[in-house]
This record gives C-alpha cells, structure tokens and sequence, in this order.
C-alpha cells in the first residue's frame, strides 16, 4: 500500500486536527555517529480520525510524535497541522503549544500538585483562565470523568489507572486539536487497560478529537482505532495501514468477534515481519 | 474521605508513643546508662579495664553538674552564640546556594564557568579556611559565621544542582506542551521538583554546620573577644579539668542538632505536602 494513501475512514466532524507528514527524515546525531530514525516518512491523518501506530520497538514511532509535540526537530520534510506548517523548511522544530497535548509512556502528573491543580495548570499558564475558573472548570471535568472524589488527592495517592484518567482529563482541558498518546497504558494489567480503553472511546465519541495513539498491544490498536499504520524497523516508514471499518460505539463484545481476529492477525503478520528484522538487526533501543 | 485519612495520621502519632520502636528506644538508651554508670563506680570488669566510658565521669555525676549548670546564664548565652553562628551560617549558604544551585541547573554557560572552580574548592574543609578566614574578616564572630557558611553551602550547591538536574524531562515537556513559558517552567517544575533535594541539602548541611560551628569555636578559643559557643563551653571545661562538664556540653551539643534537624523536617513537612502520605 502507498505510503501516503489518505483513504481515510475517520469520522471527520469536528474539523480540525488534520495531520499531514509529508517525507520526513529525521537523522539523530548522538556522539557523532548519525542515526536514521525516520527515512522519508509520509502520513496523512483526518481530522478526528483515531490513528493507531504499531511498530517494532525503537522504530522511531516516539520520534514522529515528539517531532509533531515540537520537542524534537525533522531533518528533512513537512509536518502541517489544518494545512498550516509546524515544522518544514526553514523551520526544523516545531513550536510546543496546547494545541498538541502529549500523555506519556510512565505518566506526567505533577506529583507536587494535585490532580485538581495538575488539570488547572494549562489554562493557568496559558493566561486564558484565573486560578478560580481553572479549579472550578478542572473539578467539573474530573467529575465527569468520576474523578470528582480524588479531585484534591496527590499523584502519588490514587491508582495508576486513576492517575492515567486525570492526566487525559487535564490534556483535554486545554481543547487540543490532536491528542498525542505516547503508549499511555503500557504496564497496566488487562482489566484496567479494558476500563482505560471504555474511558477514552467515551471521551473521544464526546469531543471527536483527532488522536495519534502509539501502542505495542495490537488489539488495543484495532480496538481503538480506525485505522493502524504498521511502521517498518528503524529507519521507520509506514509499511501497511490497516482499515478498522467497525461501527463505534464499540464495546468488548467486539473482542471475540470474528472480523476483529482477522484484522488482530493481518495487522500482527506485518509487525512481526519487522519485528524479526528488527531483532535480527540487534540493535539497541532509541529512547 | 478527609476525615477518616485525617484520623489515620492521628492514629499514626498516637501509635508513636506507644509502639515497640519507642519503648526499644528507651530501653536501649537506659541499658546504655546503666552500663555507663556501673562501668565508671567500678572501673574494671572482671579484672580488665572497662575502655572509654570506665574513665569519664558516670551519668549521676553528669546530670548533677547539668542541674547546677542550667542555673548558670553562661550555659544558655553557649546555647544562643552556638544557635546563632550556626542559624546565620546556615541561613546564608541556602540564601546563596539555592540561587547557585539552580542557575547551575539550568544554565549550561553558567555551569560551564562556576562547576570547576566549585569542585576544586569544595574537597578543602572548611576548618582548612580557619586562618584565611581570620585574614579576611574583621572580626572572629564573623570568621566563624563564614567558616560555619562554609560548611554548609557546598552541601547544599551540590544537591540543588542533582535534584534539578534529575526532574523528569517529560514534567518539562508535558508542562511545554500545555503551553508553559520557560519562567513557568522554572517557577513551577523546576523548583517544587528540586524541594525535596533543598531539604535533604539542608538537613546534611546542618549537620555539618554544627561539626564546623564547634570546632571552629575551640580553635578561634571564642573566649577572649565575642565569647563562648558551646564549642568554646567544651573546651573550657577539658582546661579547667571539668570532665563532668564536658559531657554536658557534648550532650548539649547533641540535642542541640536534634532540635535543628527537627525544625528542617517541620518545615519540609508542611512545604511537601505531596510526600506527606510517606
């Protein structure tokens, strides 16, 4: 399949939030030795689409999300977010900025702060709100996520599925245009994966924002998604992109159905393809 | 919610006083007078000389010399010399080092310049300072608050620098990506994220400011020209041969530092409220 097929199966109702990475190269120069972690890399994600990235460990999926975050800068090619640049020609990183909120791998709350205060904090600084309107509007959301009774709890006090929960409520606060999730439920056992992944499709069926999700567990993928993009071994390209044509709202019935097992095996022939490569290749991991 | 959490940190206290830990305490620190106080009114065991503790005065002798000593106002303005060199010392090496710690921290040209010249001066102790301190203040109060400074502001500099440099970056990206400037940054990551190594700073850097604040003292003999400090009380009292009064002073010394690090938990405790359910 091409590269930059844009057959897209979104839902596209919110229109903003449309990616578009277009031949990225990103050359990592750690001591000297050049690293090629994306090779001419292109994507195009609809607005409000669910697009699910899977890959071999250290392929450079983190790198694309970090290069589309502005925290690390693109060698060569073009990343526009609603048809305007973020990074391109002339201007090799992009500029961080609320529209793109990341959750990370091991999790990011403050643990100076309370879950409250954490999800209160990007409106704060980004001046739109004061300190008042901030909290109200953060207990609100915590309570709609049924967060309410933790609000004034610390990080470290409630479970890491709960901790997992606020930080996506504190990203959501800041009305993002793209959500950037960074293999946001690794090390989490099944049972409260399976409520994280009821937790988010009900927030995204609520906002509809466009979501860039990196994950290792392929039915995570095509349960979430509408579409997987497979990522080659290092250095990455998109090797298969997987249509999920599944009705949502979609529950756990979904799981032992027959289509899911087939899209589950068609999407882990292709990884596992570059898994061995990646393996065979022996190469360390890129943070 | 926050009642019953409430009731479980009271319990907690409670359960202080009461449980075996304390009472082993206690019962460990008895023994230890028991044997002091036998040891000195028989000076030898079974023939063999009972080592240190057989040769200085028992405790009886000690605690009657403390209850006159109380009495006496030079004890306490030893107290209130000592508190107040070590007080300054300490106040003014977290005032400068703090600041010297983050900045190198977050500014690579201002660790570039300051680290080297700050890792060579920082193996000399500060009682190696004694005399260039003498030259360059005016007087000996002032030479021992600076020798005292000394003591704790490396101390301090070195686990500022360690606890900023070893924030999480995703803190800072996650921060960055919910649009923080770098000020925003710097008020609201990096310094709440370095306050539990400002803490741990502090209470080492007390400890050896009391080391330093005391040994000092006996070397500038504190006595002629700003008077005592429970160092100077010491080493009067080994002069004046007042074995008795030398443990007093030790002891003293001791609760003393105890009193100090009790204050530096208090107030990490209140200002972290986030490591308080540790």
């Amino acid at each position: 399949m091409s590269a930059t097929a844009a057959a897209v199966t979104g839902n596209g109702a919110s229109g903003k939030g449309a990616i578009s990475i277009r031949n990225v190269t990103k050359i990592y120069d750690p001591g000297g030795a050049d690293v090629l972690a994306l090779d001419d890399c292109s994507l195009e994600i609809a607005s409000g689409e669910v697009c699910m990235i899977v890959g071999p460990s250290g392929c450079g999926k983190t790198t694309l999300l970090n290069a589309i975050a502005g925290f690390h800068s693109i060698t060569e090619g073009q990343i526009d977010l609603d048809g305007e640049m973020l990074c391109g020609p002339g201007k090799e990183l992009a500029t961080q900025g609320a529209d793109r909120v990341v959750v990370f791998q091991n999790g990011a709350l403050f643990p100076w702060k309370t879950l409250a205060e954490n999800v209160a904090y990007g409106p704060i600084v980004q001046g739109i709100m004061n300190k008042a309107e901030a909290r109200d509007k953060a207990e609100a959301l915590l309570a709609e996520a049924g967060l309410g009774g933790v609000a004034d709890k610390y990080p470290g006090e409630v479970s890491s599925g709960m901790a997992r929960r606020a930080e996506i409520v504190r990203a959501l606060i800041n009305d993002p245009k793209v959500l950037l999730l960074d293999e946001p439920y690794r090390a989490m056992d099944a049972l409260t994966k399976s409520i994280m992944h009821e937790s988010l499709l009900e927030v995204y069926d609520r906002t509809k924002v466009t979501i860039f999700f990196i994950t290792h567990d392929l039915e995570e993928a095509i349960f979430l998604g509408d579409r997987v993009v497979v990522m080659t071994t290092r250095p990455a390209r998109t090797k298969k992109i997987v249509d999920v044509k599944i009705d949502r709202p979609r529950d756990y019935r979904l799981l032992s159905s027959e289509e899911f097992r087939i899209l589950v095996q068609e999407t882990k022939e292709a990884v596992h393809e570059e898994a061995v490569k990646a393996f065979e290749a022996g190469e360390r991991e890129l943070a | 919610m926050a009642q019953s959490s409430k009731n479980k940190k009271d319990g907690k206290l409670k359960s202080l006083f009461t449980d075996l830990t304390l009472r082993r305490g206690v019962f460990s620190i008895v023994i230890f007078l028991v044997l002091w106080e036998v040891g000195f009114r028989f000076h030898d065991w079974f023939g063999i000389m009972v080592p240190f503790i057989g040769k200085i005065d028992a405790p009886s002798l000690v605690a009657a010399r403390w209850s006159e000593v109380v009495f006496k106002p030079g004890y306490w303005e030893s107290w209130y010399l000592s508190f107040g060199r070590v007080f300054f010392g300490f106040m003014v090496a977290q005032l400068v080092g703090i600041p010297v710690g983050l900045l190198m921290a977050v500014n690579k040209y201002f660790r570039g310049m300051f680290f080297p010249p700050f890792e060579i001066l920082r193996p000399i102790p500060p009682l190696a300072w004694v005399p260039a301190s003498i030259i360059f203040w005016p007087t000996t109060e002032l030479s021992i608050m600076f020798v005292t400074f000394l003591g704790a502001f490396y101390t301090i500099v070195i686990n500022v620098l360690g606890g900023a440099r070893s924030i999480d970056v995703q803190y800072l990206r996650a921060a960055q990506s919910m649009g923080a400037t770098q000020w925003d940054l710097f008020r609201k990551i990096i310094l709440p994220g370095t306050l539990p190594s400002i803490f741990i700073g502090a209470a080492v850097g007390m400890g050896i400011t009391w080391e330093v604040v005391l040994a000092a003292e006996m070397i500038s003999g504190g006595g002629q020209q700003s008077g005592g400090g429970l160092g100077f009380f010491i080493w009067s009292s080994y002069m004046g041969g007042v074995m008795d009064q030398v443990i007093v002073g030790m002891i003293s010394i001791g609760l003393a530092g105890y009193i100090s690090s009790s204050l530096i938990r208090y107030v990490g405790y209140i200002s972290m409220p986030w490591k308080r359910m540790f």
